[in-house]
């Protein structure tokens, strides 16, 4: 007993994630805690999309369920469970059992190596980021699955057409990687890493963010990134996998209740997956703004306060908005509803100015920000954007995408040996 | 696939190379029930991947009878049947329906019937051309300008609900004039209307038309040459697309439209981006006769002596008027009873509607869907 409470206990001075320190009770943890915190993630950016997207469109979205809809997403999720579950009668059965489990593991297992903090994550792998790229690209595989397996029309070309998609952007996202990774070898030792973990220290050692490294070819590469991980997800402007107005629901079509709820379960995950993945090699992953400019103790005292103040932020607008509520007996317990949400928000706020508390979770608190502002721009392009024809999303992957990845991929090599270059030029 | 491939059987295969069943073909049975097919029309493609070879439309699901209730109606009990059919635009069909039968009765609507009649079809065209934008974006992708001409649609509905207490199906005119003499401040709201929508359509501008995707998406997408439209019998904002200035109100003036100061805008390309264009210029240009019109109204009665019991003499009478998709016609043939022998009604989608297979051959699936919403039809005129 002793010895179990001392391998539980052996963790918590360790300044590694749990599954490089081999800690399976921590891992285990850890994993329970990311999904756990996923699905509250998927259910919150479902409101957050409707409502987002109700105000950019004059309207007010969910207001029914819960003060101002908030409870809307659960209402769905039990709805979807629900529901009968349908199987079309000429569907390759396993197949079309398979895909949408297919699908949700992809979007899932990524979530093993995303680091939230240099401690937070399942764990830390050598060649992290491959392990996300190449685990998050096995979910056009469930794509093709479920569309091959509905034995219908618009399944299969809307699978046809996300599998073509996937293929093609991820060449270009592969490249604005590979010219961040560069950016890592740019130390004493000469030495790159792949380790997502390692890429976030790498900015925080050379002091600078890779989005701004070389100013703009870490520009342009985050850039590639963010257009082409749109395209990986398969959200507007290029969600033609599932064009609403061309192919009803592309792959999904003939899929219904808990099967369907997996598919939508996947494509959020997947989003913030990406978004991750963008975060951790430009945005510096969980490091705090201006690390290296403004890094006295006061400064950093100030930064820590942040977290405890956003979520109080947010509880001042619970309770503002429950005292906006009408002043009808119909309406009470929704106020009440709200005001105790409110309250919950509150004393997160307040436990998060616990400096033992906010010296650990503060690195989660600014991963998870500049991952929700992925999430708004996501929101975003859906309000503004048509949607792309296929052939022309196809000639913006090869013809436009590609070749400037490879510029950037040159023209960072070059930059990052130009001290060599240099030398060899003036010192033969 | 049995049964789209039998129906298929009358399709002009001639025209393609291929043999009928080939295995790189794919045929899509596309509606009645799609998101896309504005109601319920049915298109069978066929496809190479993702190349259209061919298409043929399927119609009659929203098939009413309407000309056949012609029959069994008198002049005046039919005039409300007309509204049903182009929904949208239920204004523009009273109105050609009205002097269709007034061209029949020798009589005329006095003048202020004129101008209201006017100011409403105007008011009309702007509806449903906004209805037109909202669903031809939302199908292309763009979600949001859906919402922001409903919003703006709205305003005119309540004009329409004013004034005669129904906004769809309006049944604003009779024979001979208007039931109703305006509401009290009717001028003033419908300048206030013109007011607040005149900055709303550079609103709709500023979202679709320098938008790079919106641009890609139309621009040398269902192109129709004017040849092509005048064979098919295109009218309307497609053909003025591709190039010819015909607009009836300026072509044979009808109502007093010959009064009012307004330009035809035309496209060169006649593809769906100029027609897009086209269709937001008739806007302003509505915007344009409205305000001329609403500041004009004379004061006098709204509604002509005509006879309690219409019977026209024995005859014929073609009229026809510019609906907001194009050359809206009533046929009417009176054997001199109370209830025309024949009513024909020439419909601007459905004529339209011909064109689809012309402008998608050789475009992609998505291209079909922008075509489709182009084409503005109103499957209730289609099929009557």
């Amino acid at each position: 007993m002793e010895q179990l409470i001392q391998y539980v206990q052996s963790y918590l001075t360790s300044d590694q994630t749990p599954g490089a320190a081999g800690n399976m009770f921590w891992a285990l943890v850890y994993i329970l805690l990311v999904f756990v915190g996923l699905s509250i993630a998927v259910i919150a950016m479902n409101w957050l999309e409707r409502k987002i997207l109700a105000h950019m469109q004059v309207r007010l979205g969910p207001m029914r369920v819960g003060p101002h809809g908030l409870l809307q997403p659960i209402a769905d999720a039990v709805k979807l469970l629900l529901k009968e579950d349908i199987m079309p009668a000429e569907a390759d059965a396993p197949i079309f059992w398979m895909a949408p489990f297919m699908v949700v593991l992809a979007a899932f297992t990524v979530f093993v190596v995303v680091p939230f903090g240099p401690t937070h994550a399942i764990t830390d792998m050598n060649i992290g980021i491959l392990f996300m790229l190449g685990v998050s690209s096995l979910s056009v595989l469930g794509i093709v699955m479920a569309g091959w397996a509905s034995n219908s029309h618009y399944p299969l070309i809307g699978a046809l057409r996300s599998s073509a998609q996937m293929v093609s952007y991820e060449v270009a996202m592969g490249l604005a990687v590979v010219s961040a990774i560069l950016m890592t070898s740019l130390n004493a030792s000469g030495t790159g890493t792949l380790s997502m973990i390692g890429i976030v220290q790498a900015q925080q050692t050379q002091g600078i963010w890779f989005i701004f490294k070389f100013f703009p070819l870490g520009l342009i590469a985050f850039f590639i990134f963010a257009v082409a991980m749109v395209a990986e997800t398969n959200r507007a402007p290029f969600d033609l996998a599932e064009a609403e107005s061309e192919l009803t629901a592309g792959f999904h079509t003939e899929y219904s209740g808990f099967r369907w709820s997996l598919f939508f379960l996947a494509e959020y995950s997947a989003m913030i997956a990406v978004s991750s993945i963008a975060v951790t090699l430009w945005l510096g992953g969980w490091l705090r703004p201006f690390p290296n400019l403004l890094n006295n103790s006061a400064w950093d005292l100030v930064f820590s306060l942040v977290p405890g103040i956003t979520f109080l932020f947010l509880a001042a607008m619970c309770f503002y908005n429950a005292v906006r509520m009408p002043k009808h007996p119909f309406f009470r317990i929704q106020t009440i509803g709200l005001a105790g949400f409110g309250v919950l928000l509150g004393l997160i706020g307040l436990i998060l100015f616990i400096p033992a508390v906010s010296l650990r979770v503060q690195d989660i608190f600014w991963f998870s920000t500049k991952v929700a502002a992925f999430m708004y721009l996501y929101i975003w392009y859906r309000g503004t954007f048509p949607r792309y024809r296929f052939d022309q999303l196809m000639q913006m992957g090869w013809k436009v995408l590609l070749p400037m990845g490879l510029g950037v991929l040159i023209l960072t090599a070059t930059a990052g040996l130009w001290p060599l270059i240099q030398h060899s030029i003036w010192h033969p | 696939m049995t049964d789209s491939n039998t129906s298929l059987s009358h399709l002009d295969l001639e025209t393609h190379e291929k043999p009928f069943l080939d295995a790189n073909e794919l045929v899509i049975n596309m509606g009645p029930q799609h998101p896309a097919t504005h109601g319920v029309l049915r298109v069978i493609l066929r496809l190479d991947g993702e190349k259209v070879l061919g298409l043929e439309c399927v119609i009659g699901y929203l098939h009413r009878g309407v000309e056949k209730i012609g029959e069994h109606r008198t002049y005046t009990m039919f005039n409300p049947y007309v509204d049903r059919m182009d929904y949208v635009a239920a204004v523009s069909n009273g109105l050609g329906y009205c002097e269709t039968v007034e061209k029949l009765l020798n009589v005329e609507a006095p003048p202020r019937a004129q101008y209201v009649r006017v100011i409403l079809t105007e008011l009309n065209r702007l509806a449903s051309h906004q209805l037109w934008l909202g669903t031809h974006a939302l199908d292309i992708g763009a979600i949001t300008p859906l919402f922001y001409t409903f919003r703006d649609r709205e305003e005119i509905l309540k004009i329409f609900e004013k004034y005669c207490g129904a906004r769809l199906t309006t049944h604003a005119f009779r024979i001979g004039g208007l039931q109703y003499e305006t509401y009290n401040g009717f001028e003033r709201e419908v300048k206030n209307f013109l007011d607040f929508f005149r900055p709303k359509i550079d609103e709709y501008e500023e979202l679709l038309t320098t938008n790079r995707i919106w641009v890609e998406r139309t621009k040398n997408v269902g192109t129709i040459s004017a040849q092509d439209c005048i064979a098919l019998g295109v009218t309307g904002p497609v053909l003025r697309a591709s190039g010819v200035k015909w607009d009836l109100r300026k072509a044979q003036p009808y109502a007093n439209y010959k009064n009012f100061d307004f330009d035809i805008p035309t496209g060169q390309r006649g593809d769906t981006y100029d027609r897009y264009l086209v269709r937001v210029a008739e806007m302003r240009q509505s915007v344009r006769i409205i305000e001329q019109a609403v500041g004009g109204i004379p004061e006098g009665p709204v509604m002509a002596k005509v006879p309690k019991v219409m019977k026209p003499p024995a005859g014929e009478v073609y009229h026809s008027i510019e609906a907001p998709k194009g050359e809206l016609g009533y046929f009417i043939v009176s054997d001199g009873s109370t209830q025309p022998y024949r009513v024909r009604v020439r419909p601007p989608s459905f004529v339209n509607l011909q064109a689809l297979d012309l402008m998608c051959r050789g475009q992609l699936v998505a291209d079909v869907i922008a075509v489709i919403g182009t084409l503005d039809i109103v499957l209730g005129e289609v099929d009557r």
